[in-house]
């Protein structure tokens, strides 16, 4: 078998297979780059912007970008640390996060990488958006007073789920989550508590209705170790090579 | 002139709840009949309903989805992304007023309010009766005409109170706008300088023969050769190379080639594509077949901004014309060459200029930038390979094709042939369409239009720079002030600190949110400047401002984030004192008012005596 091509990030050697993105080889490699809307099973799409890495002075988001042998990137420094702090912030800014009360506390990777980062105020006024939730559901909640606009749910229920049970509509800052069915409300929509997008939402916004807090806090998956330290059970799930 | 009451003008059944089932199935088999049932037309699809009925109904929406096997939250999502369509009823007539700085220099604020005023309608609403909806919306493209509004889509111009109290009147009388006077809806080209692209007009077709004999005598790559030697670079903005664009497209695998007239002319203070198509319609069809023929594309799209739905009509004449003409259609001028062009309509979203969100927009989705690569040039509309070019781009390709790259590199400078259009307006005499060689002083255009004693202009619109009176020898080029065409002016009295307030506003409005740092960052812009405005600013915002921008540049998805910044730091850094002499304090001002806040309850309880305020500041 021949030398599998490498980057540098941060100065350190990442090797990748051919159309792998930086995120993705990063990963498999156990190193950790910031990111929320990226999700091993689906095509990257880069629109939470927290993945930002650097080369040659020019910025691009590392789960979109080929990987390409020889390339330099700059990843965790300061000024994109700071940058991705900025990030999370505007993210908390732009919902309503309550994360006392949220079922999802410690497990969010929202809360958690604000914690990994070391942000530490709001940073920005908050805007306080009027978003009802849906609760017509037997088995699935909505909270969408937390989501972040990763589109995960809506790619997991188009690619996966084979229902596109969830949708984007409105624009800029009014840009919102819609269910898919005539009365918009998720009570008539083709959700089932099993499909992939239920469990795919990287915060609070889609729960399972009956399991509330049967973790406790304090023993939940980002409660035990920081998200940057989980970074190789985010790796693309391939089997090993045995050649 | 003051009018009945919205409730006095009696309970009528209101227009748009009154659409009953079958005219609604009827508009929507009609429309489905027009534009065919793929997945790609339902833009174009929801833009004919929403003309028909006003609004897009639910059962409009169903019927849609089911016709086009579309999940209905796609279909719902689509028509939620584009500010010309609502899923919620309208009134029977939409006013839409134009929002631009211009508009505003132009009285446009108190002409809204006095309109609002004597027809009884909250601005934002729609009145009880159903009969108007007054708003604001981007700019419409009058800047030369303004104030500009849209009437159901209709433009209108040179607004002042004898104009709207007619208007008024007419929608008091329910007067279907197909009755009301033409004169209203007139709209003028203004040019005021004419050097080659608006020279005298081209016998039709002449830059179509020419490129067809060009390739007769030599080869397919003859016309691509021909636009690399003149240097052409594409008009939108960013320059490219046409040439490379072309090649790119012309090479790159593919069943079906495209070429794609970018018309969605969204720039605040540009209006010279609409001057274009209205005064050359054939030099853009023929620079849209010359690009045809050059990189093997057989079909081609007019995208055409939903403000400029008026030139429509006349677009579709002269397209009839020239399939009769043996221009269009199979066999073109009977070569076995075949092209033909349909035009499609945007729906209010700035945004969609970007090429790659206007192929989204073409392909009947949100209108939100694709991830770069691969390229429009090989993966492009339904993937394939697809030319996108500007309105005047395409003209000025035909006419290098019809008179050579010799007589085009002729003109303007070494890195920048050719001419500029540029859209005057603002503060000057005689604001319209001027036609310069690349390279003209911004000091030139401003002395030809009756500008002398400008305090600042913004080169190309908010997305551009603004430069003041120190500055006015830079050159309009693409090595100096590279723009698209809209220079903007502001005489000494005017306050630049309101101007980038209102640009500020425009990118928050026009974000198409897929990205965190446009989404947030761009109404966090618009809330800062709106803190400044109250009184309440302070050093912090300042800061807070640079903070941001260093965020959009870094991240921002695409140029509409990464520019939404200019205007602020243009002003900030040349007109500083517009600022500072706003700010409350030098520390930190909280942008709650406390004793604000109570306002609503005075006015419930029709309070004003001093125990009905907080302690009361001096």
């Amino acid at each position: 078998m021949s030398e599998r091509p490498t980057f540098t990030l941060d100065g350190s050697e990442i090797p990748f297979e051919p159309g792998q993105t930086v995120l993705q080889a990063a990963l498999a490699a156990g190193r950790y780059i910031p990111h929320l809307c990226y999700h091993p099973d689906f095509e990257p799409h880069g629109s939470c912007k927290l993945c930002t890495a650097a080369s040659g002075g020019r910025t691009f988001t590392a789960c979109t970008r080929r990987a390409e042998a020889g390339l330099e990137v700059q990843s965790r420094t300061e000024e994109l640390d700071d940058l991705r702090r900025t990030l999370v912030q505007m993210l908390f800014a732009e919902g309503n996060h309550f994360c006392p009360s949220c079922e999802k506390s410690g497990d969010c990777r929202l809360q958690a990488t604000g914690y990994d980062l070391g942000v530490m105020t709001a940073g920005f006024r908050h805007l306080f958006p009027d978003r009802p939730v849906d609760a017509s559901h037997p088995e699935v909640l909505l909270d969408f007073n937390r989501c972040i606009l990763c589109e995960l749910c809506v790619r997991a229920s188009r690619e996966v789920d084979g229902k596109s049970v969830f949708a984007l509509s409105g624009r800029g800052i009014g840009k919102h989550l819609i269910v898919n069915s005539p009365s918009g409300l998720l009570r008539d929509s083709e959700i089932s508590s099993t499909d992939k997008a239920v469990d795919v939402c990287p915060v609070g916004v889609i729960l399972r209705k009956g399991t509330g807090f049967a973790v406790p806090i304090g023993q939940r998956r980002f409660d035990l170790s920081p998200i940057s330290a989980q970074a190789l059970a985010d790796a693309p799930r391939k089997e090993p090579d045995h050649d | 002139m003051v009018y009945s009451s919205a409730t006095q003008r009696g309970r009528q059944r209101s227009v748009n709840q009154g659409i009953s089932a079958s005219e609604i199935r009827d508009c929507v088999d009609a429309a489905l009949a027009r534009r065919g049932r793929e997945p790609h037309r339902l833009l174009q699809l929801l833009v004919d309903v929403q003309a028909s009925l006003n609004f897009l109904p639910a059962a409009a929406l169903a019927q849609i989805a089911s016709a086009l096997d579309l999940p209905l939250a796609r279909v719902r999502g689509t028509a939620g992304f584009y500010a010309f369509l609502s899923t919620e009823p309208w009134g029977r007539y939409r006013v839409l007023f134009a929002d631009n700085i211009t508009d505003r220099m132009q009285g446009s604020e108190a002409l809204l309010a006095k309109f609002c005023r004597e027809l009884w309608v909250e601005p934002g609403r729609t009145s009880e009766d159903g009969l108007l909806s007054v708003a604001t919306t981007s700019c419409t493209g009058l800047c030369d005409q303004g104030p500009g509004m849209l009437v159901n889509g209709r433009a209108i111009g040179r607004l002042d109170s004898a104009r709207l109290g007619e208007i008024g009147r007419l929608i008091l009388e329910r007067r279907p706008l197909e009755e009301w006077p033409a004169g209203l809806f007139h709209v003028d080209d203004n040019i005021r300088r004419a050097e080659w692209l608006l020279g005298p007009a081209a016998a039709p077709g002449a830059a179509v023969r020419a490129a067809l004999d060009r390739v007769a005598a030599a080869d397919s790559t003859a016309l691509v050769g021909e636009i690399e030697r003149a240097g052409l670079r594409g008009r939108g903005g960013a320059g490219f190379a046409v040439a490379a664009k072309w090649e790119a497209c012309r090479s790159a695998p593919g069943h079906t080639r495209y070429v794609v007239c970018n018309a969605d002319e969204g720039e605040p203070g540009t209006f010279k594509d609409r001057v274009l198509l209205s005064s050359r319609p054939d030099l853009v069809f023929d620079g849209m077949t010359v690009a045809a023929i050059a990189t093997g594309a057989t079909r081609g799209m007019l995208y055409l901004r939903g403000e400029y739905a008026f030139l429509r009509e006349a677009l579709d004449a002269v397209l009839v014309r020239r399939r009769r003409a043996g221009l269009l259609g199979s066999g073109i001028c009977g070569s076995g060459v075949g092209f033909d062009i349909e035009i499609h309509l945007g729906a209010g979203a700035y945004v969609c200029g970007e090429e790659s969100a206007l192929l989204e927009s073409l392909e009947g989705k949100r209108g939100v930038p694709r991830n770069r690569p691969p390229y429009p040039v090989t993966h492009g509309y339904l993937q394939q390979p697809t030319v996108v070019n500007n309105v005047e781009t395409l003209c000025a390709a035909a006419l290098v094709i019809l008179g050579g790259a010799g007589r085009y590199r002729s003109l303007g400078t070494d890195r920048s042939p050719g001419t500029k259009l540029l859209s005057v307006a603002g503060d000057c005499a005689r604001p319209g369409v001027y036609e310069f060689p690349f390279g003209v002083p911004v000091r030139e255009v401003l002395e030809a239009s009756g500008a002398a004693g400008a305090q600042a202009v913004q080169v190309g619109g908010p997305s551009g720079t603004c430069i003041d009176a120190s500055e006015f020898d830079r050159r309009i080029a693409f090595e100096d002030l590279a723009c698209a065409g809209a220079i903007t002016v502001f005489g000494p009295g005017r306050d630049l600190f309101e101007v980038a307030r209102n640009y500020t506003r425009f990118f928050a409005h026009e974000s198409c949110g897929f990205c965190t740092p446009c989404r947030v960052g761009t109404s966090m812009l618009a809330h800062i400047m709106d803190k400044i405005h109250a009184g309440n600013g302070s050093q912090k915002e300042l800061e807070e401002m640079g903070r941001l921008n260093a965020v959009l540049l870094k991240s921002a998805h695409c140029g509409l984030g990464h520019t939404a910044c200019n205007p602020v730091l243009d002003t900030l850094k040349r007109f500083r004192p517009s600022y500072t002499r706003r700010l409350g304090s030098h520390t930190y001002t909280p942008a709650f008012d406390l004793d604000g806040a109570l306002a609503a309850a005075r006015r419930v309880t029709g309070r004003d005596d001093p125990a009905a305020h907080l302690e009361n500041p001096p």
